[in-house]
């Protein structure tokens, strides 16, 4: 039970975490149309340069807002050089251009920062342990990052229904043309969702450094996976990017975590072992197979 | 008639039969080697701009197919060599047998991944054809009885109907003759009624669905034909290299498959050929200059992308008709 416990939250963690990227992602994607795959390169970039600030200053809290920073200025960067050519253009285009932009940063990250992984230390107030049932501890720097997922999902709710930029995104990815003959700087709005899709990503890379190591490729393992969350939630949904974040954040970490066990108690031997491991990587993909044949658009569909 | 495009067609012909007159010529050996390598990715590129050119179907898992034909040739060599039967099977080393086995396996993985994700269109088909080739890589990376993370060694070439095909020539002009059939093939299929009525529901699905044509089985078959094409390509790559691993189906050369096709020019069946060979003359020009080569190759992509849509044989097409 105990255990249980723990790999409940651990899932929970992991689906915060995948929230975090499939937000900025569904947003991007939602309201511009442009599907990027360098989405999980700003996650990298804010994991690096997160580890770079926590090398030089020796603290974690320099390394948060310096991972944020990076990888906010390189997205809107990226929005304003490169992927504002590319509204117009059909998702091969962008699929391409994208996929161009994941190989320069890997190739910049390896020639600038070597290919060796590194770890960004867990910040001394957080290093210990929390009681959260009587005899179930679990790490608080884990608990904080489910704290800031769930304050940042809390957070973009309110900025989306509530506000006039979340108004103005929302009459944005419903009728783009609309909004423009309104008199709205689009082009702004995007560089700013953009940016804030960016600053996300970032903000999850730097929050994985402690417990992961930042390496090159952590961006697009993490990618494809977000892909699958937000085609089981449905693209273009907040809410939908929530609910799948949730769904697949649990099933593959209680999957890897019982599924080679389940089988163990069937068959025994060699056989068992490798056939559960196999078949734990891929229940993701199961379940959003199972979604599709029930609910091709996901399971919040945007209309439209 | 000879206009620009035909001629540069028969010029990609001359080249790929001058190749080893070339090497003798040069003294050596990889020239044939790079040339067997266009050829067998050029199937690969062939069969994606099936999809992706004629049919706007942008498949960014093609590389699962690839690696399957590869990996079901080496599994049946592994169980031949080390003489453990796989359900009752003994394995086999003969490539009139695995060669089609590749192909059949790849087809059927084609089968079961397109029926899913061409219920869907558009960005979702994206996603979706890249998450279930990512699933079958991690597949590959667990099963440690074929090595795993590590892959797997043939221990040696098949044999082509009882022959040796290790000579370098003897396995090129099989890897030629093999992509010069797909070329021929997806010809003949493109402009037959089932590729009229690929193009058309790339143009308006309604319009054809109107003309009562089931859309959705066309363009099924079209993956799997396309899944068959790539899974001999896999199979011919794992003779190449006497060697499969998970990085055959890695997303990144996904994206390298689609890198080709665009670079050479969409629907234009010389076009992804030359594609192939562009992009591996880059790469090996670039990986031999500098290790980041990436990082030059990444803005290539990207310039390609942004300012050649139509690609190479775009340019050499010209004003030709289309």
């Amino acid at each position: 039970m105990q255990l249980f416990l723990e790999q409940l939250l651990n899932g929970l963690q992991l689906s915060l975490t995948l929230f975090l990227l499939a937000a900025g992602l569904t947003l991007v994607f939602g309201i511009m149309g442009v599907i990027n795959l360098a989405h999980g390169s700003l996650y990298m970039i804010g994991a690096y340069a997160g580890a770079y600030a926590a090398a030089k200053t020796g603290t974690f809290w320099l390394a948060l807002p310096a991972g944020l920073a990076a990888a906010a200025l390189v997205g809107a960067a990226m929005e304003f050089i490169i992927v504002r050519r590319l509204y117009a253009r059909d998702h091969l285009s962008q699929v391409l251009a994208t996929f161009g932009l994941i190989l320069f940063f890997n190739g910049f990250i390896a020639w600038s920062a070597g290919r060796s992984p590194l770890l960004i230390e867990t910040p001394p107030q957080l290093a210990g342990f929390v009681e959260v049932l009587p005899g179930l501890r679990y790490p608080a720097y884990r608990l904080a990052m489910m704290a800031v997922g769930v304050a940042v999902a809390l957070g973009l709710w309110w900025m989306i229904s509530r506000t006039r930029v979340g108004m103005l995104i929302r009459a944005g990815s419903d009728k783009r043309e609309m909004v423009e003959a309104l008199g709205v700087d689009i082009a702004k709005l995007f560089t700013l969702v953009f940016a804030l899709g960016a600053l996300l990503a970032g903000l999850a890379g730097v929050m994985v450094g402690p417990i992961r190591s930042v390496q090159i490729g952590m961006g697009e393992q993490v990618l494809i996976t977000t892909f699958v969350v937000i085609v089981v939630g449905g693209i273009g949904s907040i809410r939908g990017a929530f609910a799948g974040a949730l769904l697949i954040g649990l099933c593959d970490t209680l999957g890897r975590a019982y599924v080679p066990m389940l089988l163990k108690s069937w068959l025994s031997g060699p056989l068992a072992d490798g056939l559960g491991a196999a078949l734990a990587s891929v229940i993701i993909y199961l379940v959003m197979a199972l979604v599709l044949v029930i609910r091709p658009r996901g399971l919040f569909p945007v209309s439209g | 008639m000879l206009n620009r495009t035909n001629l540069a067609t028969l010029l990609v012909v001359l080249a790929f039969l001058a190749v080893p007159m070339a090497a003798t010529w040069l003294g050596t050996n990889y020239v044939i080697t790079l040339a067997t390598r266009v050829a067998i990715y050029g199937i690969v590129a062939v069969s994606l701009d099936m999809l992706v050119g004629r049919g706007n179907l942008v498949s960014f898992g093609h590389a699962a197919y690839f690696g399957l034909g590869g990996y079901a040739v080496a599994i049946a060599s592994f169980h031949l060599a080390n003489d453990v039967p796989i359900f009752g099977w003994s394995g086999t080393n003969e490539a009139l047998i695995a060669w089609p086995l590749a192909m059949a396996v790849a087809g059927l993985a084609a089968l079961v991944i397109g029926a899913l994700s061409l219920r869907t269109a558009g960005v979702y088909f994206i996603m979706i054809t890249l998450a279930f080739a990512q699933m079958l890589f991690f597949l590959f990376v667990a099963l440690k009885y074929y090595g795993g993370d590590d892959g797997l060694s043939l221990s040696t070439r098949n044999l082509f109907a009882g022959n040796r095909i290790t000579d370098s020539r003897t396995f090129y002009w099989i890897c030629v003759s093999a992509l010069a059939l797909c070329v021929l093939l997806s010809w003949r299929i493109l402009n037959s009624r089932f590729g009229m009525v690929l193009r058309g529901a790339a143009a308006s699905e309604r319009r054809m669905a109107a003309l009562g044509f089931p859309v959705y089985r066309y363009r099924l078959a079209a993956f799997v034909i396309a899944g068959m094409m790539a899974g001999l390509a896999g199979a011919l790559w794992a003779n190449q290299n006497r060697f499969v691993s998970p990085d055959m189906l890695s997303w990144v050369r996904s994206g390298e498959f689609l890198v080709m096709v665009i670079m050479g020019g969409l629907s234009s069946l010389v076009g992804p050929v030359v594609g192939a060979a562009a992009f591996l003359l880059i790469e090996s020009y670039l990986s031999g200059a500098t290790e980041h080569w990436q990082m030059i190759f990444g803005p290539f992509v990207l310039l390609v992308a942004v300012f050649a849509p139509r690609g190479l044989w775009g340019a050499v097409r010209g004003k030709d008709r289309q």
